[in-house]
């Protein structure tokens, strides 16, 4: 299984309106990896993320998932497909409960295991597990975006497209997070893509990484190279504190 | 408060036994503290501890339920926030805030939002939702200064070349900041930053440093700031207050809050690759025999943040002398505060562990054991193993599950042990590559050191 492509990007392109935001841009992550895309405000990554979704959808290039084309499909079909997303600003239902929203996750196929899966998401967030019947709404943000990522993982993704996942959050679980998503996919396998501007700690975990300028990847490699590579340390590493 | 406070009216905001509840919970509890004027005041803690809720009690979103919030005005005026109607506190206490989840009129023109912001009756009409849907002027409405202030600070922001494109068109980052604009545009003595650098990568977080930096020395506006960001809060603040359950845990400067062992516990953390930095940094004895509380089996995984324990029908209510009230073992700053408090109250817990319940069943799927596994934590405390660069928190648990505690235990491990461990784990290599044996040797070494020094077994 590991070195098949589970999703290839080819030739994206994306409009707002008139204006393009992603100019034909090409990204492969094969099953079992980690792959972080990183990249100043604005070059992209959060409509490159939506775009996988079919929202907006691109206007050119192909979008394929384990050898299907999802390039127009609707966006709930791609949910089908075992993608899931914990998407840029935590948007959580607010008017459900934490117990409602983590349901809402669970992919219909895989009732069987949502007891096993809530509880496994309550392991990895036990402020979750004692807020399970507070609104979404009235959680603090921190608790919000633990909200969000339980939701994705509650689908039992192929792939996990994580945006932004340590916005928000405490240092102590910033790296309980990544810890944790290393685990995932140590453990079971599990793919994701993801996008930070935690950049020294999404390279750090990933197996490999795109950079994005303008709407354009401008380079790639492995997790390592790129933060060993002295642009990409003075564009997004250099003046922060690792 | 400490020696060290200053008079009454140099303090710009005075906080004094502040609670909030939310039915049975108490999201912040007896919370005293101050904020000197002219200087950036951080507000740090865990996720929930209540950092939004006391901006919401300061800007009169929210009525507490007990306590005093003070704001003393340069003109020598005083207002009590908790007692003024919540659309007067910007015009009258001059008090300005931005939100955690941007709140922007993504439809108006960033100079728009900055004079929607300059007309405080417009504002309040708005309650921040629907105006501007349909023929709000905002040129033609403002006054030259108006339109020059909004200037100025889309300037300060490095926003002024999207000055006419519409808010909900930039990206996150550069919304962060046209927010503060729209804040500064009120001309606040009192501005309050609730996580003004999330989204930002540290390029930008440095940015925003000098964005503030520059509010600080040129407009004698006060900061209050709520950051996760630790390189914008150690920077840049005077003095750094931290919560946690809503109570708090750590006041002084960002040095003395950073080192605070209490800290650490409940919020920081300490990195893997930093982790002997620090140790030497601080004297590592002390710290280690504090950040050595063995995580708590009952709450989760060790290195997680601190949670609230109980379910949320289980705090008590905030009354005359009571405090936030969580489960034995919740807080991992009590735990800190416990732990220095003596080896006879860890003779007392030594319970037997609950691991010991779940690892034969363990035990009998693997196929091969670790020679040195144990049936439970000596003195039933464990080593936090996830000090060990390449071992998480789960990793941390299956490891427990298979008997392994301590770090003098991974310290002995054999060729087969390793193997055993890896099949456990499913990992193939990693624990040479990574050394774990040589971490924990070192860990054990500091551990034992602590020990003989701190009259720790
Ligand atoms: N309206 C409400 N009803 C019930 N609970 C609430 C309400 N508002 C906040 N809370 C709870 O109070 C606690 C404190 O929330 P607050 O938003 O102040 O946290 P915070 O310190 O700002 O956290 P973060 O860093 O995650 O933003 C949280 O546990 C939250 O779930
Ligand atoms: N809904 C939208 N309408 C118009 N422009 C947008 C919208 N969302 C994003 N953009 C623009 O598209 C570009 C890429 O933004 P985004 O994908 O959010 O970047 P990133 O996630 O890398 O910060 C930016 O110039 C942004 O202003
Ligand atoms: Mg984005
Ligand atoms: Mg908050």
């Amino acid at each position: 299984m590991a070195g098949t492509t589970l999703l290839d990007i080819k030739g994206v392109q994306t409009y707002y309106g008139n204006i393009r935001a992603l100019n034909g841009v090409d990204v492969t992550v094969k099953q079992g990896e980690i792959v972080a895309l990183i990249g100043a405000n604005g070059a992209g990554k959060s409509t490159l993320m939506m775009t996988i979704f079919g929202a907006p959808r691109a206007r050119a290039g192909t979008i394929t998932f384990a050898g299907t084309d999802i390039t127009q499909l609707p966006t709930h079909e791609i949910a089908r497909m075992r993608i899931a997303q914990s998407p840029e600003g935590r948007r959580i239902f607010p008017r459900m409960t934490v117990m409602e929203n983590l349901q809402m996750g669970a992919s219909l196929d895989n009732l069987k295991h949502y007891e096993e899966d809530v509880e496994k998401v309550f392991t990895l967030f036990p402020r979750l597990k004692e807020r399970i019947a507070q609104r979404g709404g009235t959680l603090s943000g921190g608790e919000q975006q633990m909200l969000s990522i339980a939701r994705a993982l509650m689908a039992r993704p192929k792939l996990l497209l994580l945006d932004e996942p340590s916005l928000g959050l405490a240092p102590l679980i910033v790296k309980q997070i990544f810890d944790a998503i290393r685990e995932l996919n140590r453990t079971q396998g599990l793919t994701v893509f993801l996008v930070e501007q935690n950049a020294f700690g999404a390279l750090k975990l990933a197996t490999r990484g795109y950079v994005m300028v303008n709407g354009n990847v401008t380079m790639s490699g492995t997790g390592k190279e790129l933060l060993a590579n002295p642009e990409v340390r003075a564009a997004y590493l250099e003046g922060g504190h690792h | 408060m400490s020696d060290a406070s200053p008079p009454m009216n140099d303090a710009i905001l005075h906080v004094e036994h502040l609670s909030m509840k939310f039915g049975g919970l108490v999201a912040i509890g007896d919370l005293s503290f101050r904020a000197r004027r002219g200087e950036i005041t951080a507000l740090i803690g865990p996720n929930g501890a209540g950092k939004t809720t006391v901006f919401n009690c300061i800007t009169g979103f929210y009525k507490p339920s007990e306590g005093m919030i003070t704001l003393n005005r340069r003109d020598g005026s005083s207002y009590l926030l908790e007692r003024l109607p919540n659309h007067e506190i910007p015009a009258r206490a001059k008090v300005a805030r931005t939100f955690q989840n941007i709140r922007l009129f993504s439809g108006m023109t960033l100079l728009e939002n900055l004079l929607v912001a300059q007309h405080n009756k417009l504002m309040k009409a708005s309650g921040y939702t629907v105006l501007g849907l349909f023929g709000f002027s905002g040129y033609r409405t403002a006054s030259a200064e108006s339109i020059d202030l909004a200037r100025h600070w889309l300037e300060k922001a490095d926003l002024i070349d999207r000055a006419d494109d519409p808010a909900g068109d930039l990206p996150y980052g550069a919304q962060r900041r046209l927010e503060i604009a729209r804040a500064m545009c009120t001309g606040p003595e009192l501005l309050c930053l609730d996580e003004p650098a999330a989204g930002l990568n540290p390029k930008e977080s440095m940015a925003l440093n000098a964005l503030l930096m520059d509010i600080k020395d040129n407009t004698g506006t006060s900061i209050l700031l709520i950051e996760h960001d630790m390189a914008v809060v150690m920077q840049i603040s005077d003095h750094v207050v931290v919560l946690e359950y809503g109570r708090k845990i750590s006041d002084g400067s960002p040095q003395a809050v950073r080192t605070d062992p209490r800290v650490i516990a409940a919020y920081l953390g300490v990195e893997d690759e930093e982790v002997e930095t620090v140790l030497t940094e601080v004297g590592d004895e002390d710290i280690i025999e504090q950040l050595d509380t063995g995580p708590d089996s009952a709450h989760g995984p060790g290195t997680s943040s601190s949670y609230l324990a109980g379910p949320v029908t289980e705090t008590v209510g905030h009354s005359e002398g009571e405090r936030v009230t969580v489960s034995k073992g919740a807080s991992k700053a009590g735990q800190v505060d416990a732990r220095s408090s003596a080896a006879a109250n860890k003779a007392a817990k030594a319970t037997p562990p609950k691991t010991s319940r779940t690892k034969p069943a363990a035990k009998q799927n693997s196929p091969r054991a670790i020679s040195n596994a144990l049936d439970a934590p000596r003195d039933g405390i464990a080593d936090r193993l996830a000090l060990i660069k390449g071992i998480g928190p789960i990793s941390e648990k299956l490891l427990n599950q298979h008997g392994i505690f301590h770090y003098d235990q991974i310290a002995a491990w054999k060729k087969a042990d390793v193997e055993a461990a890896e099949t456990y784990l499913a990992f193939d290599g990693r624990i040479a590559r990574e050394d774990w044996i040589g971490q924990a040797k070192a860990l054990a070494k500091r551990a034992s050191a602590a020990g003989k020094r701190g009259g720790r077994k």
